[in-house]
């Protein structure tokens, strides 16, 4: 091989242990027949165990006995209304020149527009909204231009829309066809007699779609929010049927109660309704449905462990909290020094454990509540429009950090809520940042007394 | 599923008048008598506590590099009673290096004992009396024969021992199954709603021929851990009360804060 020869490496296949599969063609060294060397060693050089290009088929073609010529013609297309003649290359054989038509005429379709005669106008087609000079140099384009709409809108003389010209050209037709027609029976096989054309549906179609695209990131996300509601209300719905369903005159336990009354007010709302009231409710009536929903599924089960049922109860009850809060969750159990999960999960220790997660979100849920309401606020006070909750301005942002932070502090040191609400404000607290929870001990806390 | 709703309106005087539309479904039961026991009492559920995991000692000297340790793998009561009141067997799905790595023990205490050099999960299935459920139940549980603490050394006689506290719930259980274990200790047993009573237990076996089930004086209870809820629940109770201490406070300082608002909001 050349690379061998220029490397100075021996000819020979070095010994390494070669696979048993039978090669078509073991020649690493010599240049293969059919293809000059240099081809060859573009493919990579070494045969490959199959080769791709069978090597025998490359050179060699069955020897025709027919001679090939390839000659500058002259040829027509009965595509072509006039006579027009035009040359290409032609492939002679034997000296005979190819027969038949241009090859590509038959690819010339064009629409049957129905033509229709005065009288006909006369009689079947008046309209008040169209002149019969329209309607005739509606056809005529129609017929140009093979029903291209789009096309015939702008080409027509006086200023309609596609969906007018729609409207009349498949009335026409329909008009003209039924009127030919022998028996009505006969053509209401037809499509365009099947299936009229509905211009308000068109109009108002077009309308849809056009909004549907030109909607922005912001107005897409709300609909999605809203749809995930519907769904998650209507999957309540039909789960809180479920677990009525095997209830009896006795008395039924709080779960399917619960979420009956849950899904009263859930009922009220549309899933149309974008608003925020509906926004508000949805997450309650979620969650006691999907506490629910648990229920029934475990019941279902007949037998299952403790252990997994606290799981499950408590995945439905953060089923509406992002995965950060959950994380948050945890690591306040932590810092509170309870078990992620409890060592002796009995029923009533599985039930404290339940409250008491869900008295954490609560707990987290008021800190951010209570962050946004002072960062309004002190945007209030100092006259700035367009500030968002995490730029207040530094004047007051260490009374709110004192206020946000203390709670954390004095309980169990929730230091890590406090890097997390920095890390959300803006570029300009570059100074703040050194803070660490350390440093806000350090700090002097201006309202103190309130606080604690 | 059989729709339970049909047995509960039927008179139970008379079971034959349901037997002929339920015959066709009913797989199982043959007798009369059977329908009434598998009356199902809705919204109640029963409990077992169960303690499951292994013991492992190490086996010194007379280990060898495939056998180093010899490990007992165990489902038992967790207040050390019988099980066997509500579990049929139990198989131990062993590692696939084990010869016949499907164990299956018939009767308590459900136990398994090997010697082997590596850790790995186990499977144990729990199959339960028919009146009990008849859906088996899967335990995982990862064998353990090494300290946590590496660095001591090992000692041939105070074995390595993990357990995991659980509790079988068992959800509408059968009226027979209720009678049959209503003063067992190993159950716990629920509170029944008002108006259902219990018919008096049958008594099936002859207790004395019965082999002893329980684990507690089995040779290795000297090991077992013993787990108590009331440090669990004393340290939830801790919690929550800090956190709705918290969520007062913060309650209070958000009505504050509104309060502070509104005399600044922008008209």
């Amino acid at each position: 091989m050349d690379a061998k020869d220029i490397l100075g490496l021996p000819k020979t296949p070095l010994p390494i242990p070669q696979e048993k599969k039978s090669r078509p063609q073991k020649d690493s060294q010599r240049k293969p027949d059919g293809i000059s060397r240099e081809v060859y060693a573009l493919t990579g050089g070494v045969a490959p165990l199959m080769p791709s290009i069978d090597v025998s088929q490359l050179k060699r073609r069955p020897p025709s006995d027919e001679k090939i010529t390839w000659q500058w013609l002259p040829f027509t297309s009965s595509a072509r209304k006039d006579d027009l003649q035009l040359y290409h290359w032609v492939r002679v054989v034997n000296g005979v020149p190819p027969t038949g038509d241009y090859s590509f005429a038959k690819y010339n379709k064009s629409v049957d527009v129905i033509r229709y005669t005065d009288e006909e106008y006369e009689k079947y087609l008046t309209d008040p909204k169209w002149t019969k000079e329209e309607t005739d140099q509606l056809f005529d384009l129609c017929e140009r231009f093979d029903l291209r709409f789009i096309i015939i809108a702008d080409r027509f003389p006086t200023h309609r829309t596609v969906e007018e010209l729609k409207d009349r050209y498949y009335s026409v037709s329909r008009a003209i066809l039924v009127a030919r027609a022998p028996s009505p029976g006969e053509v209401a096989g037809h499509p365009l007699v099947k299936e009229p054309y509905n211009v308000t549906q068109e109009t108002e179609r077009k309308r849809a779609l056009s909004m549907v695209l030109s909607q922005t990131k912001h107005q897409e996300r709300k609909d999605a929010e809203v749809l995930a509601e519907a769904k998650r209300i209507a999957e309540s719905r039909m789960a809180a049927r479920a677990a009525e369903e095997p209830d009896l005159p006795v008395p039924s336990d709080v779960g399917p109660e619960s979420a009956e009354g849950a899904v009263g007010p859930g009922d009220t709302i549309s899933p149309a309704n974008v608003q925020a009231p509906a926004a508000a409710i949805a997450p309650s009536t979620s969650v006691i449905a999907d506490n629910a929903s648990t229920l029934a599924s475990l019941r279902m089960l007949r037998v299952y462990l403790r252990t997994y049922a606290l799981e499950q109860m408590v995945q439905a009850a953060s089923s509406s909290a992002g995965l950060r809060t959950i994380k948050r969750v945890e690591q306040t159990l932590q810092d509170l020094g309870v078990n992620l999960k409890p060592k002796v999960p009995t029923k009533a220790v599985c039930a404290e454990h339940l409250e008491l997660r869900k008295e954490i979100l609560t707990l987290l849920n008021l800190q951010k509540q209570l962050q946004y309401k002072e960062a309004e606020g002190s945007s209030f006070r100092d006259g700035s429009y367009g500030d968002m909750p995490g730029t207040a301005k530094r004047s007051q942002r260490a009374a709110d950090q004192d206020r946000t932070f203390v709670p954390d502090t004095i309980s169990f040191g929730g230091d890590r809520v406090v890097k997390r609400e920095q890390k959300r404000k803006g570029p300009g607290r570059t100074s703040e940042t050194p803070s660490s929870p350390a440093g806000a001990h350090k700090r002097p806390r201006k309202m103190k007394a309130s606080d604690l | 599923m059989v729709d339970t709703s049909l047995w509960k309106k039927k008179d139970p005087d008379q079971p034959e008048i349901s037997l002929p539309t339920l015959k066709s479904q009913r797989t199982k039961m043959g007798k009369s008598e059977d329908s009434e026991k598998k009356k199902k009492i809705k919204d109640v559920e029963i409990s077992v506590p169960i303690v499951y995991g292994n013991a492992a000692f190490w086996l010194g000297k007379k280990a060898s590099e495939y056998q180093s340790h010899k490990w007992t793998v165990y489902v038992r009561g967790a207040t050390n009673e019988d099980l066997s009141v509500v579990v049929k067997r139990a198989v131990f799905q062993l590692h696939s290096s084990f010869n016949n790595p499907t164990r299956v023990v018939e009767s308590a205490p459900f136990e398994l004992s090997e010697s082997g050099w590596g850790e790995f999960e186990i499977a144990i299935t729990l199959f339960f009396y028919n009146d009990v459920c008849e859906k088996p139940l899967n335990l995982y549980h990862h064998l353990k024969l090494y300290p946590e603490d590496e660095s001591g050394p090992m000692s041939t006689k105070k074995p390595v021992v993990v357990e995991s506290y659980d509790e079988v719930v068992f959800t509408e259980p059968s009226e027979s199954f209720l009678a049959r274990v209503q003063n067992h200790p190993a159950v716990t047993f629920p509170r029944l709603p008002a108006g259902v009573t219990l018919p008096p237990p049958v008594s099936t076996e002859d207790e004395s021929k019965k082999k002893r089930g329980d684990t507690k004086d089995h040779p290795l209870s000297q090991w077992f851990l013993n787990f108590s809820e009331a440090d669990e629940l004393l340290q939830l109770a801790a919690a929550r009360q800090q956190v709705q201490a918290h969520i007062a406070k913060l309650r209070r300082q958000i009505s504050l804060t509104d309060g502070q608002n509104q005399q600044f909001k922008p008209l």
